[in-house]
């Protein structure tokens, strides 16, 4: 069972984040950069899978150059080999050429599963695994809270606001993950040296096939026209509970109209 | 006037808020047209409110074969009738399923999709609140039909009648759209509350509540104001309530009126899915708690003599 697991390098959450004046594009040297945390728990659901049905562990990225230090880390957490999509025309793609360009990718590639996480703390778009799915022509498996294997049988519990469906597909499948799937293990110092001398492959776009025209932010299917910081709230009133909080924040609401 | 697609959601027979709000902010690009996508005898029940709040018409695409598969035959139908009807946009409400519905189709139409707009200007611009509330952007659909996801509570409903007029669209799914299998749909979460997704009032319960018992406090508090029950990642994951009531980056991401945290800290990862909430109420012992930096009237001390004075208050104040 050969796995490809989608990463994104995102901006730390927990540093502001900024949009760049210039093209309106995420800065991304504004901030530092991690994995985006649910591919964690994606790249721990393709080690899993790997150890009980055996093959290889290939990570995908597309990203600046900065990506490989994320590339890294996942190959020291135990996937195999790396592969990363890098290309200065690629700035500024939407989530539809996302899954363009990642669909190129994974024609270089053999695999049976491609698994990504659920969302991305950056964009919070939540939709280049259907894409994928769907350029790919493959089964969609996305918001995975559980994944079997059986054969070529991949069955999912997939996360519902009411429950679960639970939904099957053949493979070669797209499968996305939320975070209640696992407990991603961080990398031993073994795993850490090793990942060292694991193969990572770049791949520009002449490689894939694709010229700069397709992709980037000239050919993006969405433009942001401006964007504002939001007016920072108001400070808000906070109150000591001296017995009557319960009433306060019931005469507050009431002041609101909210009750 | 162009039309404008709106993509219909309903539960047990009648229409979600969320489509009576799609169908009111479609009305600032054109003319609504409803698409009821699902099983035989959907959209009768549906058709009065339809035309109630302004749809013109009302495609009618039903098939078993539609609910039999996850996302692609709605996507599949729903870029066909765009393609016949060429209208102006098309919206859905912001949940994960239909995002990748309207990706799908966005794709499928060679267009482009907008996600979680907070407003839809008449010229077919999105505004999003984006990195967790701190910027607004305004973005356009650069080519083909717009498609756009809204977030709940974006606008308020608003009746205006419409003619409802009903066009039937036949469905013959492709194989591609059969690839991934719906087998069983298991529901966990008891139902007598309003949706966390379409909620105008959402009372949330955190590691403070301590237990699966305590969280009655959250509850009562929520029925007091008829209120939908939210919970941080720590409450879900302790067992307490089912992992649907999540509020946050993982979980539901949601844009209330008001909003009632109740021993909940404030992890980035949990405002990121309710820091655009109009009205921010928080309850915490700790007054350093990060979720003081978003309320608007927040109350330092213990949630279990704060939150049930708050609901014999709310009830005693409706009379
Ligand atoms: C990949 C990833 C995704 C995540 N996604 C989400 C998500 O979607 N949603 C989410 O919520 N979290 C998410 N988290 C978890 C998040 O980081 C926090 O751990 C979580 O939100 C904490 O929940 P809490 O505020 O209830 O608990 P805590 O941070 O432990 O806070 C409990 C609060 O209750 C207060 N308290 C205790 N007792 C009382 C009392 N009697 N009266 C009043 N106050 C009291 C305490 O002062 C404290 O502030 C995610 C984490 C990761 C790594």
């Amino acid at each position: 069972m050969n796995i490809v697991v989608l990463m994104k390098q995102v901006p730390d959450t927990y540093a502001e984040r900024k949009l760049n004046p210039a093209d309106n594009t995420l800065d991304r040297d504004a901030s530092d950069a991690v994995i985006n945390e649910i591919d964690e728990y994606a790249i721990e659901e393709g080690l899993l899978l790997k150890e009980a049905h055996g093959g290889e562990v290939t990570i995908l990225t597309m990203g600046p150059d900065r990506a490989t230090e994320s590339l890294r880390k996942a190959l020291s957490m135990g996937a195999d080999k790396a592969v990363h999509v890098v290309d200065d025309a690629l700035h500024g793609s939407c989530a539809i050429t996302t899954a363009k360009v990642l669909a190129k990718a994974l024609a270089t590639i053999e695999y049976d599963l491609v698994i990504a996480g659920s969302e991305a703390t950056d964009s919070r778009l939540s939709v280049v695994p259907a894409l994928l799915a769907e350029a790919l022509g493959v089964p969609q498996l996305s918001g995975a809270r559980k994944v079997q294997v059986e054969g070529s049988t991949v069955t999912i519990e997939r996360s519902t606001d009411t429950g679960y469906d639970r939904v099957e597909g053949a493979t070669p499948a797209v499968i996305s993950v939320v975070e209640k799937i696992n407990e991603p293990r961080y990398p031993s110092f073994k795993g850490i040296m090793a990942a060292k001398s694991k193969p990572v492959q770049s791949l520009s776009l002449a490689d894939l096939g694709m010229s700069p025209d397709e992709v980037g932010l000239g050919a993006s299917t969405t433009t942001v026209e401006s964007f504002q910081e939001a007016p920072p709230r108001s400070a808000g009133t906070i109150v000591k509970d001296e017995g009557n909080g319960g009433v306060a924040i019931a005469e507050f609401l009431a002041s609101k109209k909210l009750i | 006037m162009a039309e404008v697609l709106v993509l219909v959601e309903a539960a047990n027979g009648s229409l979600k808020k969320s489509t009576l709000e799609l169908l009111t902010a479609a009305r600032t690009l054109g003319e609504p047209s409803a698409v009821v996508i699902g099983a035989p005898g959907t959209a009768a029940a549906l058709k009065d409110k339809l035309a109630e709040y302004g749809a013109a018409k009302v495609y009618v695409a039903e098939s078993e074969e539609i609910d039999a598969y996850l996302v692609a035959p709605k996507a599949e139908v729903l870029a066909q009738i765009a393609k016949d009807a060429e209208p102006a946009a098309i919206l859905v409400a912001s949940n994960a399923e239909n995002k990748e519905v309207a990706a799908r189709t966005a794709f499928k139409l060679d267009s482009g999709f907008l996600a979680d707009a907070v407003e839809i200007t008449a010229e077919g611009s999105a505004k999003q609140s984006i990195f967790g509330g701190a910027v607004t952007v305004t973005s356009r659909v650069a080519k083909g039909v717009p498609v756009i996801s809204l977030r709940a509570n974006s606008v308020s409903a608003a009746p205006a009648p419409g003619t409802a007029e009903e066009v039937s669209v036949p469905v013959s799914l492709s194989e591609g759209a059969k690839a991934a299998k719906l087998l069983e749909r298991v529901e966990e979460a008891k139902g007598s509350r309003p949706s966390l997704q379409d909620a105008s009032v959402i009372v949330s319960g955190g590691r403070g509540v301590g237990s699966a018992e305590n969280f009655s406090v959250v509850e009562n508090v929520a029925d007091s104001i008829g209120a939908a029950v939210g919970a941080s990642r720590a409450a879900t994951d302790a067992g307490w309530v089912p992992h649907q009531m999540q509020v946050g980056q993982t979980g539901v991401t949601v844009s209330p009126q008001l909003y009632i945290a109740l021993g909940i800290s404030g992890a980035i990862q949990h405002r990121a899915g309710m820091q655009t909430s109009k009205t921010i109420v928080a309850v915490n012992k700790d007054p350093e708690a990060p979720i003081f930096e978003l309320a608007d009237f927040g109350v330092v001390g213990d949630l279990f003599t704060v939150a049930p004075q708050l609901a014999e208050e709310v009830a005693k104040r409706k009379g």
